[in-house]
């Protein structure tokens, strides 16, 4: 046949194709070797580059505690639920139960994935509780992922919010404390490298490469009970007289130790949705206002340690006004003549001017300046702030004058504890700290001894029937303070319908340990002295807190049987 | 029709195994090209489960289709090459019919236009003109003097070409790449002369141009992209770009079994049916490529060797072009993995997931040891 007759021409055809086949074979097994060997380690740094990553470790911030160990800002461990779109909405059956679970809708869930299906990274729930994450994960729904993050837990919520502060969806300081230390407290965190897929799910945690260390804890010297306490009394006086905003700090006398310090307004630092940044304000430190009568015992001081002043020293403030240039200075009523005491315990502005006006304003600016006034109190604190006062070489005889009833200088709360603390602590100045102590640091004396002593006893003569601050009295104790009820400074002036009533004292008198400020601004609602506003708050604080320190009564004589017999009628 | 000794005693092959000989004889399977298959079907199903992400139904899966294959095989092996020949322009016409009932009526999968879905059982009629092409050329030149005249080569071309574009206009541009080279590879072995083979490629080369505008835009992106695959690294360049690393990072003893971390992290797609080779690569490195190759290239000449020594035309060329055509898969998939030709949709050879083209190729296969294990009995 004629194929047969062909025939010879095929094995060349064939040689030619087994040729060609092997060729091409050659060329394979060539390119296999150029990926193979000679762009191996290129090629598997690139596979490596799309597994392996370096992830953050992320460090357990320090606790911050009040002065006896109880927690105030605690980091626990939360889970967020996030989600891969497309994987997660392949597979629906399991939809209804994780809604359940997540206390969620279904449909919220869907709608929320759907809008998002392009993404590769979908958050489901932020910051639960890790013992549901784990459910969730047992649930073993596709397309589903958890992450590990801490949150911040304040269990004081609002009482100590101000000096605490908050930390920020990172863990960082934002305000207060909290960012005062940051560094302290956030610690370091760590890396390990995983491998992850291509979706971003860690499939293997490879190598821990640094461990994270944990953040320090932080010990405030701020005590938990006075806290709650004077944060309590506060928010009841500013809600009672319908005050715009009020502050009050509790100082040891000794140690310059912050105990309290509480604001109005303020916010829940565990829930920060919706607040204005205004709430955010340690108003004790970062709010100055004029002091008003509550600065007059510095300017006595001045008088006392001038040596032409004994607290017997008569003074004449008839008729009840003062001019000074064209202004014209004023008391309540016409005092006739009184002693230094009683210019104290009437605050008497015309007695407190003369007083100022004999000195030089050299010596006046000085003592002001000594306890504090006109510069930080060295606390730390973010947005403190130093106050006004001016040096006396800018006065003019009215500046001189109204210094000593508190008009022309600004203050924080802070600063006139402090300068308070100066008067409680034999004349010596702490500095201030929102830390506990474990050493007690060297104070500076700013005052003589017995200049302390002499302005503690006719601060006592404030808090006693005659006295504008009655209402700071405690039964058993004795109490040392001082009223200021200022009108507020406007544009162009002082307004005659806005007040602020301060209460400034210690206690107890005989030795003091604790010393009060307290700030309560525009009371709109029934009395506005500081008498009747700020000195109430005072009393009950202080009252409380003398008892819950276990400092003994120091008052004797019929008072305090007087108060034995008042007990026994309740 | 049952063999006699003096028959097998002249395969100089067969003689080591002149019982299996005589048992391989009578049920028409060609033992060593049956073991490289099934060792080629093992490797594929430990890859499988590499790849399946060691999801045992996968293999299984695979494990049955492979079954399905073998069996095919073993049924066409027992039709005599006479009878093929025979059925063979009732095959290729009814294979040309399905593809014109495909272009108009066929179910849309994945942006083409390929399935056929006959009572419930959906095939692709692609896959039937990969076989029933040769045949017919074969068929069409064995009633002819050989080199074929150029009538016959004309009407040859036209029997290439109307399939060919059917199926390029689904579009299956990597089925139609087959389905031609498997008519191209019959007809060159019918020798047709150097001459016209030379102008016929220099023909082809002159029409490069405007073949390469009746492209589609994908596939015109994909041999951009198969120029330069880091201009766009997260789209068309993605695949070749993962699958390069793939095989790249597996070096020359690879990253072990199930150890593959492109694949296992997802970022190799397609890693069960077209791009498995990377898988494999990445797993068992350069030496599991050259065993692969190996086991290939053994097929490959065995069919050669298979089609030498068959004693007509038809089947002479039919297997032939069943050989070659086998070994343009595997060269053309695992070309398009390493990155050395552009994307084409051609699966890996016994090794890829995937139902049609497995059974097709084992009916190739059946008709291969049909052809060996039935030489003896064409008369001359």
């Amino acid at each position: 046949m004629s194929e047969i007759v062909h025939q010879p021409a095929t094995p060349f055809r064939l040689g030619v194709i087994v040729l060609l086949v092997v060729l091409a074979c050659a060329v394979l097994v060539w390119r296999a070797v150029d990926l193979h060997v000679f762009n191996k380690k290129f090629l598997q740094e690139q596979g490596d580059a799309r597994a392996i990553r370096v992830e953050k470790v992320v460090a357990h911030r320090g606790m911050i505690t009040d002065r006896f160990g109880e927690p105030l800002a605690i980091s626990t461990p939360v889970d967020s639920i996030w989600v891969h779109p497309k994987t997660f909405l392949a597979e629906t059956a399991k939809h209804a139960q994780l809604a359940e679970l997540l206390e969620m809708k279904v449909s919220d869930i869907r709608r929320m994935v759907q809008s998002r299906h392009d993404r590769e990274f979908v958050y489901l729930k932020r910051r639960i509780n890790p013992t549901i994450a784990d459910q969730v994960m047992a649930m073993q729904i596709p397309g589903i992922n958890t992450q590990r993050e801490y949150r911040r837990y304040y269990p004081l919520g609002e009482v100590a919010a101000h000096v605490v502060g908050f930390t920020n969806v990172d863990d960082q300081g934002q305000e207060g404390l909290e960012l005062a230390f940051n560094e302290w407290l956030r610690g370091v965190p760590g890396k390990q490298r995983v491998i992850k897929d291509r979706l971003g799910h860690v499939i293997k945690y490879a190598e821990l490469i640094k461990s994270a260390d944990p953040g320090k804890e932080l010990q405030l010297s701020i005590d938990r009970r006075l806290q709650y306490l004077a944060y309590r009394e506060l928010k009841r006086a500013v809600f009672q007289h319908k005050a715009k905003s009020g502050s009050a700090v509790i100082l040891d006398a000794r140690t310059g130790e912050v105990l309290a310090m509480v604001n109005q307004p303020a916010y829940n630092p565990n829930n920060r949705q919706y607040l204005h940044g205004s709430r955010y304000r340690n108003r004790a430190v970062t709010d100055t206002f004029e002091p008003g009568s509550a600065i007059k015992p510095f300017t006595i001081a001045a008088a006392l340690e001038s040596g032409r002043y004994t607290p017997q020293t008569a003074v004449n403030t008839a008729p009840g006004y003062l001019k000074v240039g064209s202004n014209s200075i004023r008391d309540i009523r016409n005092y006739g003549k009184i002693d230094v005491a009683k210019v104290i315990q009437k605050s008497s502005n015309v007695g407190a001017s003369k007083i100022a006006l004999s000195m030089p304003g050299e010596k006046l600016w000085a003592i002001h300046n000594k306890v504090g006034f006109g510069m930080t109190s060295g606390s730390g604190f973010p947005g403190e702030v130093e106050g006004v006062l001016n040096h006396s070489s800018q006065w003019r005889e009215i500046d001189q004058a109204t210094l000593s009833y508190g008009y022309g200088i600004s203050v924080t709360a802070l600063q006139l504890a402090r300068a308070y603390g100066v008067i409680a602590n034999d004349g010596i100045l702490m500095p201030v700290t929102f830390l506990r102590r474990s050493e007690m640091p060297k104070g500076e004396a700013v005052m003589q001894k017995k200049t302390a002593r002499q302005l503690i006893a006719m601060l006592e003569k404030v808090v006693t029937e005659e006295g504008t601050g009655k209402r700071a009295n405690i039964s058993g104790y004795r109490v040392a303070g001082k009223t200021g009820t200022i009108k507020k400074a406007a544009a162009g002036g002082y307004q005659d319908d806005k007040y602020l009533s301060v209460f400034a004292g210690l206690a107890p008198a005989g030795n003091p340990r604790l010393v009060m400020v307290v700030v309560v601004n525009e009371p709109r609602q029934g009395d506005y002295y500081g008498g009747d506003v700020a000195a109430p708050v005072f009393r009950k604080v202080i009252a409380g807190a003398l008892h819950l320190l276990g400092i003994p009564p120091d008052e004797t004589g019929p008072h305090s049987i007087h108060v034995a017999a008042a007990g026994a009628r309740q | 029709m049952s063999p006699s000794p003096r028959y097998s005693s002249d395969f100089a092959d067969d003689t080591r195994l002149s019982n299996g000989g005589r048992l391989s004889q009578q049920f028409h399977i060609d033992v060593p090209m049956l073991v490289a298959l099934l060792t080629l079907a093992f490797v594929g199903l430990i890859v499988m489960y590499s790849a399946g992400g060691q999801d045992g139904g996968a293999v299984w899966r695979q494990f049955f289709l492979l079954f399905i294959g073998f069996a095919v095989m073993s049924v066409i092996a027992q039709i005599h090459p006479t009878t093929l020949k025979i059925w063979t322009p009732w095959i290729f016409g009814a294979g040309l019919l399905m593809l014109f009932i495909v272009l108009l009526a066929g179910e849309i999968g994945k942006g083409a236009q390929r399935w056929l879905n006959i009572a419930g059982f959906r095939f692709q009629p692609s896959e039937i003109m990969k076989i029933a092409l040769p045949m017919m050329i074969a068929w069409y030149l064995a009633e002819s003097v050989l080199p074929p005249r150029r009538a016959r080569l004309l009407i040859c071309s036209v029997i290439l070409v109307v399939p060919v574009a059917l199926v390029a206009k689904q579009p299956d541009l990597g089925t139609a790449l087959l389905i031609a080279s498997s008519g191209i590879f019959a007809l060159f072995l019918s020798g047709v002369r150097w001459r016209l083979i030379i102008s016929l490629l220099t023909i082809a080369a002159a029409c490069i141009p405007f073949a390469w505008g009746a492209l589609h835009d994908y596939q015109r992106q994909r041999v951009y992209t198969f120029l330069n695959p880091e201009s766009d690294p997260l789209g068309s360049g993605y695949h070749i770009i993962q699958s390069t690393i793939a095989i790249g990072s597996g070096g020359v003893y690879g990253k072990g079994w199930l150890n593959g971390t492109q694949s296992h992290l997802d970022f190799l797609p397609e890693r069960e049916t077209d791009f498995i080779f990377a898988v494999l690569s990445e797993e068992f490195g350069f030496m599991g490529v050259l065993i692969l190759l190996a086991i290939y290239l053994f097929i490959t000449a065995r069919g050669l060797l298979i089609a030498s020594q068959a004693q007509d035309t038809f089947t002479r060329l039919l297997a032939g072009s069943l050989s070659l055509t086998f070994f343009v898969y595997f060269f053309v998939n695992i070309g398009m993995v390493s990155g050395l030709l552009p994307v084409v949709g051609v699966p890996l050879p016994l090794i890829s997931r995937g139902g049609t083209s497995l059974v097709t190729i084992m009916a190739g296969f059946g008709i291969l040891m049909s052809i060996k294990t039935n030489r003896k009995l064409v008369s001359h």
